[in-house]
């Protein structure tokens, strides 16, 4: 599925805003992430499986806070990365 | 300091880590005229970066941004190029507790290449036995059965969160270690990390109810002496102190600073080759703690004879209206003789010393507010 990458995270995928991605919910997609661009997971979500505090998580537009939210093939989704002070 | 070509190099160079990104100064061999590089790293966080001493090439930098999470980047060719550690520190899963940024980076023993210790806010300490590229938390310390009593809670912490910082190896024996928490004291270990004890007896802890306790302290800044590692000293929330092991106590060394400065500051610098002098950089502590130079009139304190007395130095620093905050890690020496002095300010300055603090110039100006500098 598409996965669109927010400006912070495209040194890891070499500038590329969209990229595709497997997994039936958001922690895999974001394991399958991490697989095809190493380090990637852990700037988005800590050690103890929790999405970081200024990302946010849209499944086709939808914000999603748990990561065993499920997908499906076709499914958009979009890391955001929030206000974050200056 | 070497050159490529053998002959005695005199110039030194500074990174320095800032609020948002890393910049690195190289001076000429007078060490009068610097020149700026960087941006490295633009927008990130950079609370640490570090070069190994056993490897002048490789420099650590200890880096977050805004949004993202904690990471390390590692560079093999002295800063030209870098690259992300695979596994940073992060603290074991089902712990509970999340690493917002890693805080502090000391290299291992000379004895140990490519060992690394990092510690991180909340406390914790990690190392890396592979230069960098993985880290592994010590669980002697992050697992120990009084760590959460040692720490405390956020409360115990700086406004930046509590850190982990000051890691010191013996370099006589690199089982010997030290470590400094704000909040939590000063802890030794004699087994390499696998168990720690608290050192901290003689500290003033006067924002305690006990103002004597065995830990909670918070030492802004722990020093070993390179060429007397017996010697210790420390800049804490609660005056300047000095220690030769064996002894148990802290002599408090600060009581001889101007009662109009006082004792109160974030950095501390030792001299590399003389245990007996050091530098200071007194920060307004009264009242609300504005943390910024006592009446606006910046001065670099020296001791020469370990902290019976003290010497003004202001030469070319700014006479009033200059309300300059030197954090923890942002003052360091460079290892020439004479020897360099250098801090950089919460506003974006650095000011060096070519003449072992008497005098200072300032070198940068504009950067972004620096959160540490050392000398590579």
């Amino acid at each position: 599925m598409r996965v669109l990458i927010p400006n912070p995270l495209r040194s890891y995928t070499a500038d590329v805003a969209v990229v595709n991605a497997q997994g039936r919910t958001l922690d895999e997609l974001a394991i399958d992430l991490n697989r095809q661009y190493p380090g990637l997971r852990f700037r988005i979500i800590d050690e103890q499986g929790a999405v970081r505090p200024h990302i946010k998580l849209f499944v086709n537009r939808l914000q999603k806070r748990n990561l065993t939210e499920a997908l499906s093939e076709g499914d958009e989704v979009m890391i955001v990365c929030a206000l974050s002070g200056g | 300091m070497k050159s490529k070509r053998g002959a005695r190099d005199r110039s030194a160079t500074l990174l320095v880590s800032t609020r948002k990104g890393l910049w690195q100064m190289q001076s000429d061999p007078t060490r009068r005229s610097w020149r700026v590089t960087g941006p490295q790293f633009l927008g990130h966080i950079v609370h640490h970066c570090v070069a190994d001493p056993r490897d002048p090439k490789v420099i650590l930098a200890a880096a977050r941004t805004g949004h993202l999470g904690p990471t390390v980047f590692r560079s093999t060719d002295r800063g030209r190029s870098w690259h992300e550690a695979k596994q940073p520190p992060a603290f074991r899963e089902g712990s509970g507790r999340v690493v917002d940024h890693t805080f502090w980076l000391t290299p291992g023993h000379a004895s140990m290449p490519g060992v690394w210790f990092a510690g991180t806010s909340p406390q914790g300490l990690f190392r890396s036995d592979d230069g960098g590229a993985t880290w592994r938390g010590v669980e002697g310390f992050n697992e120990h059965s009084q760590r959460k009593a040692w720490c405390g809670g956020d409360q115990d912490g700086t406004p930046d969160g509590p850190k982990l910082h000051s890691i010191l190896i013996d370099p006589r024996d690199a089982r010997h270690m030290y470590i400094g928490m704000s909040g939590g004291g000063v802890f030794e270990s004699t087994d390499a990390g696998a168990d720690w004890r608290p050192l901290n007896r003689g500290v003033r802890a006067d924002f305690l109810p006990d103002p004597d306790p065995e830990y909670g302290h918070d030492p802004h800044c722990v020093r070993l002496h390179p060429a007397l590692p017996d010697r210790l000293y420390q800049q804490n929330h609660c005056g300047i102190y000095k220690i030769d092991r064996p002894a148990e106590r802290w002599q408090e060394i600060g009581v001889a600073m101007p009662k109009s400065v006082g004792s109160i500051g974030f950095p501390m610098v030792l001299h590399p080759r003389d245990a007996d002098t050091l530098w200071v950089f007194p920060m307004d502590g009264s009242k609300v703690w504005p943390r910024v130079s006592p009446g606006g009139k910046p001065a670099v304190y020296r001791s020469v004879n370990g902290g019976r007395t003290w010497q003004r130095h202001a030469t070319g620093l700014p006479k009033n209206q200059a309300w300059l905050t030197v954090k923890r890690q942002a003052m360091t020496a460079d290892v020439l003789d004479p020897v360099g002095v250098y801090f950089g300010t919460s506003s974006g300055e650095i000011w060096a010393s070519r003449d072992e603090g008497r005098s200072w110039k300032c070198i940068a100006a504009h950067l972004p507010h620096v959160y540490a500098v050392e000398t590579a």
